[in-house]
């Protein structure tokens, strides 16, 4: 009797959903979300004024709702890729546990929820970063860029370089040249972390009809490419050091992780074609996410001893 | 007229869609009590703030 109510029901166009909260949790993307949180809470602690610990935790709340919601808008979209890729075809939409409706209704509520909180319990200014940030990764990059142009994870990643930035003008109100470079060190990782992992799975990004750098203008030289950001990103993650904004032992760990880097760039770059395996790709793909958790793992640290040194009177 | 004689057709839902039901409830539930603890908490710290500076400012008869 239910499952004729069902099919009667699913042929004049309804459809009784059957997701759990679990679902709508996986809408979120809890790892992206993670790296979101974790970064905006270096420059939420980073910036140089204290606050109130619970409007801290509201903030970091608030973004990573926002976060996930530019998420759920994502997963909404690209629906239909996403089933054609073995990455993604699990995920709720495209198995068919949530239903796109829900997941575009999902994705405006948070977004929504997340900037009026942010806006009213912390600060204006945090709350516009989060809503064009939300903006930029569900229109900008997911409708645009994605399917338009092999550009578009190096414009896109603009979005997922914004939390340290949020974090610290949800504090001080204000943004400053210290939380740019922390946005500057995630926007220059982006390519050679995504073009590592387009490298091993281009197949299916080829599959899906994504033009990404490899399917594109090719392996050798998207190896080069990848080569070419290491060498940037280096120098510009031991800036904070340079521009005296943190102790030599910052300095000397970022340069280290740095080098580390150029390296596994270097072994990618040096792979060969008729490389299947592409295990230096996938070697650096594990490190630059071991990179990024590390050098701001190390600002972290050095801001909290920094300053509990200077209030100590060392 | 007929209408009023006719039983009223309703779905039946299957334990698997009842089950789902009860678990995004739940959750929607938890969210709602979450967010309503949240803004009274910042509420107190924010006004428990302006009140002590407009306290001391003497505005409010105190300092």
């Amino acid at each position: 009797m239910a499952l004729a109510d069902d099919r009667l029901m699913e042929d004049a166009g309804f459809r009784i959903s059957e997701a759990t909260a679990g679902d709508f949790f996986a809408l979120l993307k809890p790892r992206v979300m993670s790296l979101v949180v974790f970064t905006a809470f270096v420059g939420l602690v980073a910036a140089p004024v204290s606050v109130n610990p619970l409007i801290a935790m509201v903030a970091i709340l608030a973004i990573a709702i926002g976060a996930g919601a530019s998420g759920a808008l994502n997963m909404w979209y690209d629906a239909d890729i996403d089933a054609v890729m073995t990455r993604t075809a699990n995920r709720p939409v495209p198995a068919g546990r949530v239903s796109p409706g829900e997941a575009l209704g999902f994705g405006l509520v948070l977004s929504a929820l997340s900037v009026m909180t942010l806006g009213v319990l912390v600060n204006w200014l945090s709350a516009s970063l989060l809503a064009f940030t939300i903006f930029f990764y569900a229109v900008v990059y997911t409708m645009w860029l994605k399917r338009w142009t092999p550009q578009n994870i190096v414009i896109g990643g603009a979005a997922g370089a914004i939390p340290p930035v949020i974090g610290w003008a949800a504090v001080t109100g204000s943004v400053s040249l210290e939380s740019v470079i922390l946005f500057l060190i995630i926007f220059l990782w982006t390519p050679p972390h995504f073009w590592a992992l387009a490298l091993f799975k281009s197949d299916d990004y080829a599959r899906a009809g994504i033009p990404m750098m490899p399917n594109v203008a090719g392996q050798a030289s998207t190896r080069r490419q990848i080569f070419a950001y290491a060498l940037i990103l280096a120098p510009v993650g031991v800036l904070p050091w340079a521009l005296g904004y943190t102790t030599a032992g910052y300095g000397v760990v970022s340069a280290v992780l740095g080098l580390g880097f150029v390296w596994y760039a270097w072994k990618v770059l040096r792979m060969r074609d008729d490389d299947r395996a592409m295990k230096p790709a996938k070697a650096l793909f594990a490190y630059s996410l071991l990179y990024l958790f590390a050098i701001f793992a190390v600002y972290l640290v050095d801001c909290v001893v920094g300053r509990a040194l200077m209030m100590g009177g060392v | 007229m007929i209408v009023a004689d006719k039983k009223l057709e309703l779905v039946t839902l299957t334990e698997r869609q009842k089950k789902a039901r009860r678990n995004r409830s739940i959750a929607i539930g938890i969210a709602l009590a979450a967010l309503v603890v949240i803004f009274y908490a910042v509420t107190i710290v924010r006004f428990g703030h302006h009140g002590a500076s407009l306290t001391s400012s003497g505005l409010l008869g105190g300092g």
